[in-house]
Order: structure tokens, then sequence, then C-alpha cells
């Protein structure tokens, strides 16, 4: 994991007298398009933004599970693309496209194809790690609509789940393919 | 796990965002990707006073192939150099060790420049400029300058780039027309870092090698490359099954173990890595002598 | 109309909720609460000195910084340290640790300070001030060095030991001396931990008013919390309501309590008449929430010339980490499941569990029987590869029979009751996973493989998993007026599907729609007595609690009906909620104009309540409106209490390929047959099983907690903690075996922690298999497995020096 390495040497942060403001933080006026929502908030230059979607606008479904970049329970997609959003901050998402498991539903509000797939095939217990799942699969079905079982697992293998073993993720993501194409057809 | 303060810029100029960091360079960082800068963050491992958000500027996210190298602008991310035909085609290395780069999610936002920059030994990218004989281009308001591989990485975790510069382009040469390439890596997990990596260059006329250049990802401290010309001479390498000869394995594998200095840690032991250097290797010749894919087109 | 869905591959009821983002966790919860962060010993063990926090009371934001002082100021209860929450007489030295470290720390991550903040990353600039002297004490890691003692952990532990348990059956040590047969083996097993991907959570709130503490926490016991916190903070049961949220993923972390956390959070909440939220992060849970697994095993076996144990002594040693808040449950588990599916009727065993300077140790889905598997499963292979026997031969030679249920092991279990084996057919699953693996077609393939130059093994585990202990569950079912049926019961959830399986017991016994029930868990206001959710035992228990208490429902649905329609109760059934009377359709009445019946009214809140009052229909002048013993509305309650736990089974098989260059460990299949009793749904229990096998997985090729001498935790992340990911994870296939306990009505066992319990062992056995000599250590990477190559070699060779190269013929 060549870009996505830390050398942990500690497991606590050190004793810092230094760092932390004792003047209230600078705050960026910025606009978070989210959804097709645009968004005015304040936020410090620090806010995750994971943090804002979470806190700031109430979108709690994307869910926050290691805060440095390897569950992927926190990924939306940034510009259609599947992006970590513990590891981006709130003021970098200014002026992209920010799509949250909130906005995977149809047009009508029905289940998007992904979820309704999950749905079906069990793919979910806990259903914590689930939006990341939503968000991924959304992005990669656009790329490969036909994928086999192994391209599945394969497209699934940045996300962890400690629920499920991942067979019936597997599933829902070969399922989700047939709904979406069932849904073309009509 | 929140970052500590710091003051956020968002510069829209090159010209602004080498002012700031020639300002506040020297306790700040740079944030491209932030694929491995945030999770420091996050866990308070740095706490810069100053971020430069890079994200912005204009006119580096172009990827441009020329006649004799692979240029990378600093906001290219993996995903975007793995898509790119062309340069698949003039250094076909870069997609070989790129697919090996995390997972897909990460190399949507993770830069190349910022990896290189990162200079982790265990980087696939840092081991592919040096096979590729490359270079990074730096940017200040002093002015520029290109480094080359060696000059570039100092040592582990640590590359040349000064406080106040930007690396704003990476160049990965190109081959010879009829070289080969490939890249392997063992990893603990699918998408891991590597707990060893090989990429291999060869390039064999009439049975001998007049291009063998191979370089390694977390078993050299810094990119490094070991020329196997003089190891593979007097064997001749045109003959089927040519990589099965046990003299050639036993000198390569005497060439690679000289050669690596692995280190110890929790996911393998030194003695392991050096042995998965010694077998991929050996194992990349064999497929490369025993290939005709990723070949490296005509310039 | 209705159908039974008891059985079926119903769809949950939780899931549109869940994939549509609308899901409540702890931390979506309280979104404008004060944040709590906390400052955590930097050592492994060390004596506090001083803390200073005034630079963090400086910080823009920050509300309080508590310490020891603070709790102990709050109440004197909350100054003591944390309950001993399971006693058993074993447990020789009980430490627990402080809310808030008061001398000394025990283990890196240890709680020392809190601070409260208007939010969590101003929270975390204030932990990062307090400054906090130490004077380092040496640390004591891992069995060996508890061991030893050469330091102690705690003065008042001598030998580090916290509990020592021996029990012995028959007369082993004779057996085992006369036996044809005698090996001995040591076994090593390392730290893992349940690693939820939502970590702890709390917050609570204090209503000045009112003079109640709400809490909402992601714990897996709201009874046991509730009742906790109320006696550490001198408040009445009835002032405390604890609710849990959706949680992400429990596995067994989340049910020791109360943690320091929910302590801290809670008392401040209280004295500063306020909302604080505390939401553990990654680093956190790995250095502050718990651990499991690590052990070290010495087996002694005797045996005769089919494999037949005659005689047995096994000696644990567990590594229980700084301080024993839940008891021996993990060592105690482990010495009662060695025995698995085999007659032992000579055997001795012991655990010690001693104190370490690490993490707490406390249940990890299979709480102690992976390590039993391990050890006993380990040891069938082993008589196997002694005697050339195939390994599943020596299993079979040593089964207990279908017709020996029941079976006693005679040993007592971790809920203090018998161990009686209830039901299982084990000769029975053996064929089934040797047909689903193909067990016998397994040298072929070898061959096979062999001549591609590939190097394979197969391999199986077997084990038998006490499931459903008590005390016991109940369960509240109420039918409203509008026909809405809600469910309670006490435990908590945490992606089981509770809300679906509890749903179909109840639909199925009362012949209501599913859609009709809604389920509530884990909140103490809809049902206040609850013990909590653990050891596989969800289903057993409350799904038992449902269809008593749905029976007894229906019983006073029917009574109540057959007065309405002039007819004899046992005339009547419900079908899709309508109450008839068989044979005369005709004769109806709906299941929630019942409940209107039921409740005697005298103002009518709307159209369907003037039915039930006063002049809403004629009445029996002669009783009053609600006759005697009796109570007004449709709603009942049951509990279910067995009389002793249920014995669930399975068995697993694997089949790996390494790599015989790099020692890559590839797990080319994975089968499993499973015996929980009648599946309540088995799409539900099929998942259970796929993600238990995935933990096993991990504990087996990947997870392991590093620490160092010095007690510090080097992976306490997921970039080196290696959870596995979907590529890691075989494609799984099933089986199942279904025979009823005669324990409970249902005739269910549970199913939580089995596909967990077995998956080390198999794996051992056939990377053992392939590579031709014993696995003894779990988790093994490819790094280990080549030096263990390279070992076996380097030994072989001076063997054979010693031996003039004369005995060549061991492992060719």
């Amino acid at each position: 994991m060549a870009t996505q390495r830390v050398r942990i040497r500690r497991s606590t942060p050190p004793f810092n007298p230094s760092e932390a403001p004792e003047e209230p933080e600078e705050l960026l006026e910025i606009t978070l398009r989210v959804n097709g929502t645009e968004h005015d908030l304040e936020v410090p230059g620090r806010r995750l933004l994971s943090d804002a979607l979470r806190h700031d606008l109430g979108l709690t479904g994307t869910h926050v599970g290691c805060e440095h970049g390897v569950c992927g329970a926190c990924t939306v997609l940034v510009d259609g693309r599947p992006s970590r959003s513990c590891l981006m901050f709130a003021a970098t998402a200014q002026g992209h496209e920010i799509t949250t498991v909130e906005g995977l539903a149809r047009p009508d509000g029905t289940l998007g194809p992904v979820q309704q797939a999950f749905v079906e095939c069990h793919g979910l217990q806990c259903g914590f790690c689930t939006p990341g799942f939503l968000t991924t699969i959304t992005a990669y079905l656009e790329e490969n609509p036909d994928p086999t079982q192994e391209e599945a697992r394969e497209a699934i293998a940045g996300n962890l789940c400690r629920c499920t073993g991942y067979q019936n993720i597997v599933r829902s993501v070969c399922r989700a393919a047939e709904l979406r194409r069932e849904g073309e057809q009509q | 796990m929140k970052p500590a303060p710091f003051v956020y810029h968002a510069p829209r100029e090159l010209e602004e965002a080498l002012g700031l960091l020639a300002e506040h360079g020297h306790e700040g960082k740079v944030l491209a990707g932030g694929q491995s800068l945030v999770p420091v963050l996050n866990m308070r491992l740095a706490a810069p006073a100053h971020l430069v958000d890079i994200n912005r500027l204009p006119g580096l996210d172009r990827v441009e192939v020329t006649d004799d190298a692979v240029r990378v602008g600093a906001l290219v991310r993996h995903a975007d150099l793995l898509a790119h035909e062309g340069a698949a085609a003039a250094q076909p290395l870069l997609r070989q060790a790129l697919r090996h780069v995390a997972h897909p999610v990460i190399r949507n936002r993770g830069t190349v420049v910022g990896s290189l920059a990162h200079a982790d030994p265990s980087g696939e990218l840092p081991a592919i400029l040096a096979i590729t004989d490359g270079s990074v281009q730096l940017r200040s308001r002093g002015g520029e300058r290109t480094l080359s591989c060696q000059e570039f990485f100092v040592g582990p975790m640590e590359c040349a780039v000064e406080p106040e510069e930007l690396a704003v382009v990476a160049v990965f040469g190109r081959f010879p027309a009829g070289t080969r390439t490939a890249f392997t890596e063992t990893a603990r997990r699918h998408g891991d870092y590597a707990v060893a990596g090989t990429a291999l260059a060869l390039r064999v006329e009439d049975g001998r090698a007049t291009l063998a250049r191979v370089s390694y990802v977390s078993v050299t401290e810094v990119p490094a490359v070991l020329d196997l010309v003089p190891t593979l001479e007097g064997h001749d390498l045109g003959t089927p099954g040519a990589a099965a000869d046990r003299a050639l394995q036993d000198a390569l594998a005497d060439a690679v173990a000289a050669f690596v200095e692995p280190g110890d840690d929790i996911h393998a032991s030194a003695d392991y890595r050096r042995h998965l250097a010694v077998v991929q290797t050996t194992r990349l010749l064999a497929e490369l002598l025993g290939s005709t894919a990723a070949t490296t087109e005509e310039n | 109309m209705s159908t039974r869905s008891v059985g079926d591959r119903v769809q949950r009821k939780e899931d549109p909720r869940l994939v549509s983002g609308q899901g409540h966790y702890l931390d979506d919860l309280s979104q404008h609460a004060l944040a709590a962060a906390f400052v955590r010993s930097p050592h492994a063990h060390a004596r506090i000195t001083d803390i200073d926090v005034s630079g963090a009371l400086d910080v823009q934001g920050v509300v309080a910084v508590w310490t020891w002082e603070d709790l102990d100021q709050t109440h004197e209860a909350a100054g003591q340290p944390l309950p001993m929450l399971i006693p058993h007489p074993s447990i020789t030295a009980p430490f627990t640790a402080y809310a808030l470290a008061k001398e000394t720390v025990h283990h890196v991550g240890e709680a020392v300070a809190m601070v409260v903040a208007t939010d969590r990353y101003l929270a975390e600039d204030a932990a990062q001030r307090v400054r906090v002297e130490y004077e380092v004490l040496p640390a004591v890691v891992g069995v060996e060095t508890a061991r030893a003692a050469e330091h102690l952990v705690h003065e008042g532990a001598p030998g580090n030991v916290g509990a020592y348990f021996e029990q012995e059956l028959g007369e082993p040590g004779p057996r085992i001396d006369a036996a044809p047969h005698v090996l001995e083996l040591d076994l090593d097993i390392q730290r893992s931990a349940s690693m939820p991907l939502e970590g702890k959570g709390v917050a609570a709130r204090w209503d000045p008013e009112l003079r109640m503490l709400r809490m909402h926490s992601s714990t897996q016991t709201a009874t046991g919390l509730r009742a906790a916190v109320a006696a550490k903070l001198g408040l009445s049961l009835s002032q405390v309501e604890v609710i849990v949220p959706d949680v992400g993923g429990g596995f067994g972390v989340k049910i020791n309590h109360p943690w320091p956390e929910e302590i801290c959070v809670a008392a401040a909440a209280l004295r500063m008449q306020t909302e604080i939220k505390w939401v553990e992060d990654r680093r956190e849970h790995f250095i502050s929430s718990a651990h499991e697994r690590q052990m070290l095993q010495h087996v002694r076996v005797g045996f005769d010339d089919d494999g037949v144990i005659l005689g047995m002594e096994a000696d644990v040693w567990h590594d229980h980490g700084a301080y024993l808040p839940y008891g021996v449950i993990v060592p105690l588990n482990t010495v009662t499941h060695i025995p698995g599916p085999y007659r032992l009727k000579n055997f001795r065993v012991s655990f010690t569990s001693l104190y370490t300077t690490t993490v707490i140790v406390t249940p990890y889905r299979g709480a102690g029987r992976p390590q039993a598997a391990f050890l006993m499963e380990r040891t069938m292979d082993a008589i196997a590869a002694e005697l050339g026997l195939d390994r599943t031969a020596v299993r079979s030679a040593n089964f207990i029979q279908p017709q020996e249920f029941p079976w006693d092991i005679g040993m007592l279990l971790q809920d203090g009751r018998l161990g009686i084996y209830d039901s299982g057919d084990f000769p029975a699953s053996l064929d089934k996973l040797k047909a689903l693996i193909g067990w016998e077609e397994f040298e072929a393939y070898r061959e096979q493989a062999r001549a591609e130059g590939r190097q394979v093994g197969i391999g199986l585990g077997c084990y038998v998993e006490g499931t459903g202990a008590g005390p016991y569950e109940g369960a509240h079912i109420e039918v409203e007026t509008s026909g809405r049926i809600n469910v309670a019961t006490g435990l908590t959830t945490q992606g089981q599907g509770h809300q679906t399986v509890f749903a179909q017991i109840v639909a199925d016994e009362l012949g209501v729609p599913l859609d009709d029930v809604h389920v509530t868990t884990g909140d103490t206001r809809a049902m206040a007595y609850s013990v909590g959710t653990w050891g596989s035992r969800g289903a057993v228990m409350s799904g038992n609690a449902m269809l008593l208490t749905a029976r007894k429902l229906k019983e006073r649905a029917l009574r109540i009906a057959a007065d309405a329609l002039e007819a004899n109760p046992d005339d009547l059934e419900i079908v899709d909620g309508i109450i008839s009377v068989r044979g005369a359709p005709e004769a109806t009445i709906p299941l929630r104009t019942v409940a209107v019946l039921a409740n005697p009214l005298r103002y009518a809140f709307d159209e369907s309540a003037k039915a039930a009052t006063q002049f809403g229909g004629k009445a029996d002048e002669t009783k009053p409106p609600i006759p005697e013993e009796d109570r007004p509305g449709l709603e009942e309650t049951q509990f279910f209490s067995p009389v002793r736990t249920t014995f669930a089974n399975g068995m697993h098989a694997a089949i790996v390929e390494t790599d015989p260059q790099t020692a890559e460990i590839t797990v080319l299949r994975y089968a499993v047959v499973h015996d929980c009793g009648p599946m309540l749904n088995p799409m539900i229990v099929e998942g259970q099983v796929y993600g238990g096998v995935a933990q096993g997985i991990g504990g087996a090729l990947y997870e392991k907690m590093e620490y160092d001498a010095d007690g510090q935790l080097l992976n306490a992340s997921f970039m080196d903690f290696l959870m596995p990911f979907s590529t890691e994870v075989p494609h799984i296939e099933t089986d199942h075996l279904e025979t009823p306990s005669p324990l409970n009505p249902l005739g269910i066992k549970g199913a939580g922690e089995a596909g967990t319990i077995p998956v080390a062992a198999a794996i051992a056995s056939a990377i053992s298999d392939a590579e031709g000599f014993a696995v003894t250590r779990m988790p093994i990477s490819p790094s280990d497995l080549w030096h263990l190559r390279a070992s076996r070699r380097t030994d072989r060779t001076d063997r054979t020096d010693r031996t003039d190269q004369t005995d060549q013929t061991e492992e060719s």
C-alpha cells in the first residue's frame, strides 16, 4: 500500500503544549455540493470531509471506522469517483460533486439497484461498513456493468467488513449488476 | 483522531503556491492527494502549522508522453496514470506497478508525485522512478531544478525537496525498443504495501542481455538499481528454458542477495524478504525470457 | 393468507433503513452534546507522580478536565475500582481498573484523564496539553514473561497469577502411562480482537428537571450497564435509562461493562448537568478496548492403536492482560470445550490465567473455544500422524455416538451449570463434510497438483459449542388497536438480524403479517429485565421467550375473541391478523379489534376506541369490566429460562496451497457443516457462518497484536493489524444438519460464534498436510512458514549427521 503507509511508532498522541489554539480557530466559508444540493458552511481548515458531512450537514449515513483511510466505511463519491472522506478536508472538497449513501436512491425515492441487491442478498449485517460498500460498488458498476464473481470480489477489496465474510457482498455486486440491466431495459 | 489545527491555504496559481511555500514551507506541508499525509495528521504524528493545498493549481494534472519519457504532473492521480494508454505503451512498468498501489479508492486520490515525495522504501513508484532512470522537477520562487532519482531519494521516508520547493513533474524514462518489463510483489494482504517487490527490465539481443535492470520495493533503503548485465553475461538467454539453468539461477541469487538490504519488521523477517527478492527476480526473468508480452513500443 | 416464515430465507426488516443511510448509530445521535476525549497512558506500567491540567484548561472550548479525584468527588463508588463482573472460585487475585487511573497505570492506553470540550477536535487539542509525569515500572508482556514473574503487574498477584483452575475426570495419569502410545504437544495462539467497524461509544444526558440519566451506548448489555452505572453513581435504578441504538458490530468486546469511559461520561454529565458524548476512535479501540485468544498450551495424551484416546492432560496458560473485569470466562470456556465431540472419560485440565501489562482480555467471538478446538484438533492430527491413520478415522474412533446423548462431559460450564450435550450426530456431520469437501478424492487432486509443481493440503477441525446459556431473557408483546404489534426484548443487537427473526417467530405464532411486527431490542424502558447478547444466545434465549409470550398472548386474544364471537376458543384460529371460527368463515374479528375490547375505556380517542367505551356495546352487568385476575390491554410478558446450555456443533474443512518457494498460503476451498438445530432463517444462519469463518481466517493467517517487550502495541492501526479484505476470504461452502435440541420449545441451538471456532485448527491441519510437518502456532504468516521450513531442514540435517546418514525415511 505504497501511498497509504504510515509508520507508527507510538499508539498514543504525544504531549504537546504548543498545538492547541487558545484563540478561536479561523473559520473558512465554504460551499459543499452534496447529492445535488449546495450547502454553505463555516468550518476550520482541518475539518475532515467525513465530519462536515456527518456533523455539519447531518448526513450521518457516511460512517467513520478508522480515520486513517483503510476501512472504507467513509467512502463517498467525489465527482463520481470513490474517495475516503476521512482523508479529505471539507475545504478541499469545495467545487466538487459529492455523493453519499443518502444520494443513492432512485429519483422516485425507492432503493437504488445496489441498495436493493444488498437487501436481497443479505449483503449486510450490522450495516456500519455498508454505506462505503454501496458508494464504491455504485461507481464500479458504472465502469464494469457486468462483472464476474471474481471481478466483484476484487472490486470490493478496498473496504473492510467485519460481519459478513464478504460472500454475500460479492453476490450483491452481481445482483446489483442484474438489477441495473433490468432497470435499463424497462 | 482529529488533526491538530493548521492554517489552510488553497492557492489558485503556481506562483501563489510557491510564495506560500517560501513563507511557510519550513513549518508547513503540501497537500496533494493526502492519502499518506492525512492519516499522519489525523494521528497527530505530524502537526504542521500551515497546509498548502495544491489541488486547485492549474496545469499540474497532465500526463505527457515524449520520445524519451513519460512526464507526470503533480496532480495526476494514480488512477489517471494507470488508465493512460499512452503512458502504458511508452513505459509498461508504470501500469504494471500501479496495479499494486493500494486499492482503487486510494488510487483515485493519491498522486504519483506525492508517492515519490513520500519516499517510502515500500512504495512501488520510487522503484519505478529508479529503474527508468527518472527524475523529478522541483519549482520554487527562486527557480527550477531537476533532481535525478539518486539525488531525489535521500533516505527512507526522506527526499531532497526543500521546504520552499514544490515537486511539479515526475519524469519516468523509457527503455529502448524491444525491452521487456515485468513487476511483481508479495504483500500480506492484497493491496497492502509489499513485503518485497521487484521490477525488471530486460532486453535480449542474439541471446545476450543488452539491458537488464532490476529495482526493488521494501528491500532497499532507497530505490536503487541493480544492473544484471554482468550477471547474465555468458549465459545463452536465447534458448528455451534458459531461466531454468541452475548456474544462472545461482549467479542471480548471489547478485540479488548481495544487493538488497532488507530489515525485519512485524510482517516479515529480513532473511525472508531477501529470499523473496531472489525468488521474484528469478521468476520475473523466467517470465520475460518466455514471454513476448509487455514489450515497449518503438519510440 | 399467512404462511409460516420461520425456516424461510426472509429478507431482513432492518435493511431498507440501513442501506439508505438512515441507521442511527451512537455517533449519529446527540449531535450537539459536549465531546469527551481521553488522555491515555503512553507507558505499559508506570506510577503517576503528577498530573498538570492547567495547559488544557486554557484551550478555547474546553469545559472540564477530569482526573480520578473528580470521579471520587462525584460519588464514592465512582472512585472505586470497576466491578469484578463474573466472580469465580478460581480467581485468586481479582484486580480491576479505576475508571481513571488512580496511582498506577498497567497498560498503554489506560485512561488517565478526561477532557470535555465543545467539540472533539478541541477536546483532542486539550488532551495533548495535559502533562502527566510518570515513574516508569517494568513491563510484563507475554505468557512466558508473566509466568517467569521476574516483575509483578500487581503486587497482590504473586507469580502474576490471577486465577488457577484444575479439574480431573477419571484417572488420566495412570491411563496415559499405561497407553500403547503417548504424545506431548506444545501449542501457541496469539492475540487478536473483536475489532468491530464501529468502536465503542456512549452519550449521557442528565435531565435536571426529571432527575434522570439517559444513556445511549453501543453496549451488548443495556440492563447490565444500567445497573452498573446506577451503582457507581449512587443513583436509583429508576433514575437511569439505557438505550442501545444501531450498533456497528460487537463480537464480544462490547459485553464488558461498564467501560471506564461509560462511567466517566455519565459521571461528568451528572455533575455538569449536561449532555456529553464520547466516541471511541480506532487508535483508542486498539489500545484500550479488549483483545483475546493468547494462550500457551501443553497436552499429554495416551491412545491405542486405533487412535482412541485413553487418557489426556491439558494445561493452558492464558494471558488476560492488565485487569480481570470479566473474570475467567475465556480460559474457562477453553478448558470446558476441549472435549469437543469426543469421548473423554479420563481427563485432567488446568488453566493458569496471568496478568500482563497489556490491554485487558474479554470474550471475542468464540470466547476461548477456538483455543480449545485448536488444542483438541491439533492433538487428533498428531495422533493420526503418529499412527499413520487418516485424520477423519481417528476422529470417528473417538466420536460420541448419537445414541449416547445426553452426554455428560463432567464439567461445570461458564454459567455454573452442568455441561451435558443435548443433541447432535457427529458421524453424520463428518460424512456430510467429507462429501462436501471431497475428502476421499483429495489424494488424486494432490497428485495432479504435484505434477503441476503445486503443493496443496487438506485439513479439518471439529468442535462442540455450548450456546444459549441462561439465566434468562424475556419478551413483551403488545397489540395496538391499529393492529401494529410491538415486541420488545432486553438483549441488544449488533447486526444479527434479531428484528427479523424475532418478528418471524411472533408473526408465525400469532398468525399475523410479518410487516405488522416491530421489534425493539436493548432499551431498558421497553424491557428492564435482560442479561445481554453474548455466547450465541440471542435466538435461543429471546427467540424462545418470543414464542412463549406469543403463545400466551394468542391464548388471551382467542379468549376475548371467543366471548365476542360467542364461540369456543378452541375453535378459533388467527390467519393474517383475522380471528375466525374454523369452518365458519363469516364469523370473524380482527386482532386489532380484540385489542380494543381488551382495554375497557371511558374515553373514545378515535373511532376504534368507541367500541371499548362504556356505551360502546352490551355489557354483562354481573361482572366487572375487567375480569378478576385479568388486566387491561392485549399484551403479555414471558421469560425463557433454560435448565442448562444447549450444544451446537460443526465441522470445517479447508484445502490450502502453499507456495514451495515464497511460502505464501492460499485457502483454495473452505467447507462448513453446521448443526444449530432447526434454522429460523437459513439466510441469516449462513451469514453468521460466513462472517465467523472470515474472522477465523483472520486469526489463522493475518491478525496478531504485536506488542514489543516494553508493552507498546506496534500495530495499532488497520494498516498493520491485518483484518482480511474480500480478497483474503475464500468462497465458503456450507451444509447443515438440523438435530433439534430437547431443551427449548423451538428446538434451536446458537449460531453466532460457530463459524469462528475451528478455523485456526482446520487451516493449521491443512498447512501441516501440505508441508509434511505439524504447525503448532497461530496465526502463521508466509515469513513464519518459510522459517519453519528452514528450521525443519536444519533439524533434519542435524539428525541425519548424528545418525550417520542412515535415517532418511522421515518426511520423505
